[in-house]
């Protein structure tokens, strides 16, 4: 498959200022609220401390807290499935509805099913599916994956929900009022749930010790799409496995105040066994983890708790929007995480970064994120992911670089020094530097020039 | 104590004249400085791009040429922060273990090694927006970040320049936001590269200030080249020319 050129698209999303713009604001005010809730909370930095070390425990020790969840849901009544990886899971999901006779799934975000594209394999066989979350809806209606993790409309303002929705369902296309919109769906979505056959979820946490299924929410959707219908799917992704509720704890404090910067939300529900007459199905699901927990490298990742602040407070994200990182999970870690599904696809992902840092000192549970974008770029390089243009650039910077002489000879001529330097010798695209910059002028003299000159080092010395 | 000037090669090639305050200051703190005369780079271009490898010679050279120093200063944070945190691509020797834990960025030096507590010989009666790069800030913890408001407050760069006489310090919003420079970013990402300039630039034009100082040259070098396209009016040096004394 091609791989994504998240420059160009982040391009086209840059041309739309007016969105650009909306965006921004909306996301970096997203940070702004999460850096006011980590005041509030004089020991944060020791909670994320706790958090990133609870995670390392429980996945060092994955087997033993799978299997400890897996008896812990049997004995509530769940019925347990496990899935190697996106196909299996899909085919576990559709032998269950199939089995019930189900025709109709309402499905609560989950991040887990996009990534196994679930939705087209299931209305391929005919099996309808409604997404009940207000985000996911949107974004449902309007053909598109998320943009965000958190909230996967983002990208949208509430004028451009007011005409989607007058398309779809009719209703007014002047009031782009979030009450009122969130309002038309409701009354277009609750009949939907009330006549599922079946309901879907994710999970943020899955509790070792109780067999709990955690979710986080706010819009109640979850509960409601995981207790009307008879017929319960939970997906969860095997990282997804904490050890007790005092661990739950602690993800709770940082989660939501990370994400959004609410101290708690509306809902935080945790789904233990399947009301009488109907039935609980748990999907553990692999997809790739338990080989990148085995990669020395880049097992960190796994730690995530999808609150989205290393999206949020990335000012590459905010100018290039969600769709631009062409998979899944989008933003930093998007970057370190895609690769490792597809490297080809996800190649130029690593670079769509100016490496600052920021994403590692917001995340909850202090994922190096910075640092294994870095290493990404070597792996790239590794397996020969580099075009042939920038590994003969690279080569050449790296000989002129490496030999005073050759510098030097660069470095005395103008002109040569504006192709050695900005970007430093990368492809010699001095074009997309100038296209919205201007390029420095060089001086009449390097500082070598004027060392040898005024401190009377003699011309012939100079190497 | 010997010391040793590393110009990085942007330096040398584009802005001498932040290589020529930084030495002028030192000597004027009496300190002796010695500028070894083989030197090019510090490897970061090439590491940066994930280009290992490439790097390795350059990396090796930068090694050889400032061993048998005890310190080495170089007026830029990134290049620092790339020999002290990411130099893993020369060969792993004594040598260089010790240039990589020897390597101090400018403002490091003055607050840390020297303790200057004054500059009398500079005055610049301006108000100035400072701008910490991100390898300063997240990189070299020259600076507390904004992402930690449980820690407290400090920066390094900041404690210099307000002992400039006559100088004014502008807050502006975002401070600590990347300015979308990035190395090899600029040129493979230009578009949101660019971007990211002209908001930064927008924020400190919000503040009223019109000089923008920095200890990294190169995010002045994306801030100017975003500047000149629509804002003549803004000023740019380099914190070793404003402790200097070059600007008034």
């Amino acid at each position: 498959m091609k791989s994504v050129d998240q420059a160009r698209n982040a391009l086209a999303f840059l041309e739309d200022e007016a969105h650009e713009r909306a965006f921004d604001t909306l996301i970096w005010g997203l940070r702004e609220r999460r850096d006011a809730a980590a005041r509030d909370v004089p020991e944060w930095e020791e909670l994320r401390t706790l958090a990133s070390q609870i995670k390392e425990h429980t996945l060092s020790n994955l087997g033993q807290y799978l299997e400890m969840f897996e008896v812990s849901a049997a004995r509530n009544g769940a019925t347990m499935h496990w899935a190697r990886d996106a196909h299996e899971h899909n085919q576990i999901v559709y032998d269950i509805l199939n089995s019930h006779g189900a025709k109709h799934l309402v499905k609560s975000k989950s991040m887990l099913t996009e990534e196994c594209d679930l939705r087209p394999f299931l209305q391929r066989r005919d099996i309808e599916v409604t997404e009940t979350d207000l985000g996911e809806r949107i974004q449902q209606l309007d053909d598109q994956p998320p943009t965000h993790i958190v909230g996967p409309a983002f990208q949208k303002t509430p004028q451009d929900v007011a005409e989607l929705f007058y398309r779809v369902y009719g209703s007014d296309p002047d009031r782009a009022d979030p009450v009122y919109l969130a309002q038309v769906m409701r009354e277009h979505t609750r009949p939907l749930i009330l006549s599922a056959d079946a309901g879907m979820t994710g999970a943020n946490f899955a509790v070792a010790a109780t067999g709990a299924i955690v979710t986080v929410t706010n819009e109640g959707n979850a509960d409601l799409s995981g207790n009307v219908p008879r017929l319960r799917i939970c997906s969860v992704g095997i990282e997804k496995i904490i050890p007790g509720n005092d661990e739950l704890a602690v993800f709770i404090r940082l989660l939501t105040r990370s994400a959004t910067g609410e101290r708690i939300t509306q809902y935080t529900s945790h789904f233990r066994k399947p009301r009488a007459g109907s039935e609980m199905h748990i999907v553990l699901v692999d997809n790739g983890r338990s080989a990148r927990l085995a990669d020395e490298r880049f097992w960190p990742s796994l730690k995530c708790i999808r609150c989205g602040a290393c999206m949020n407070t990335c000012p590459v994200y905010r100018r290039s929007g969600g769709l631009s990182y062409g998979g899944t999970y989008m933003g930093p870690i998007g970057i370190i995480t895609m690769p490792a599904a597809d490297i080809r696809r996800y190649r130029e992902l690593p670079f769509a970064s100016t490496i600052n840092g920021s994403c590692s000192n917001v995340c909850p549970v202090q994922i190096d994120i910075h640092e294994q974008i870095y290493q990404w770029r070597e792996v790239m390089d590794d397996h020969g992911q580099f075009s042939t243009t920038k590994k003969a650039a690279m080569k050449v910077a790296g000989k002129v670089l490496s030999n005073p002489t050759a510098y030097r000879a660069a470095a005395e001529s103008g002109l040569a020094a504006l192709r050695v330097l900005p970007h430093f010798a990368l492809y010699m695209r001095l074009n997309a530097w100038g296209r919205h910059r201007d390029v420095p002028a060089p001086p009449n003299e390097t500082f070598h020039r004027w060392y040898a000159r005024t401190r009377g080092r003699a011309e012939g010395d100079q190497p | 104590m010997r010391v040793g000037l590393m110009v990085p090669c942007y330096l040398d090639m584009f802005y001498p004249q932040v290589g020529i305050a930084t030495l002028e200051l030192l000597e004027k703190l009496g300190v002796q400085v010695d500028y070894p005369f083989d030197q090019t780079c510090c490897g970061q271009p090439m590491a940066n791009s994930g280009a290992h490898t490439e790097s390795a010679a350059t990396e090796e050279l930068l090694v050889r040429n400032f061993a048998d120093h005890d310190y080495i200063v170089a007026p830029s944070g990134s290049c620092v922060h790339h020999v002290r945190n990411k130099f893993t691509a020369a060969e792993d020797t004594p040598q260089r273990r010790h240039v990589s834990s020897h390597t101090w960025d400018l403002p490091e030096f003055l607050c840390d090694v020297l303790k200057v507590e004054e500059f009398p010989w500079a005055r610049f009666p301006h108000e100035v927006a400072l701008h910490v790069s991100c390898s300063a800030i997240r990189g070299l913890y020259q600076q507390s970040m904004s992402e930690r408001p449980n820690d407290p407050w400090f920066s390094k760069p900041r404690s210099l320049l307000e002992k400039v006489d006559g100088i004014s310090i502008a807050d502006f919003d975002r401070h600590d936001e990347c300015c979308g420079f990035g190395g090899t970013f600029a040129v493979t990402e230009e578009a949101v590269s660019a971007a990211m300039g002209n908001d930064k630039l927008q924020h400190i034009g919000a503040s009223g200030a019109r000089y923008i100082v920095s200890g990294d040259m190169s995010c002045l070098m994306q801030l100017q080249g975003c500047a000149h396209r629509d804002r003549e009016d803004f000023h740019f040096l380099h914190l070793a020319q404003v402790l200097n004394g070059d600007a008034e």
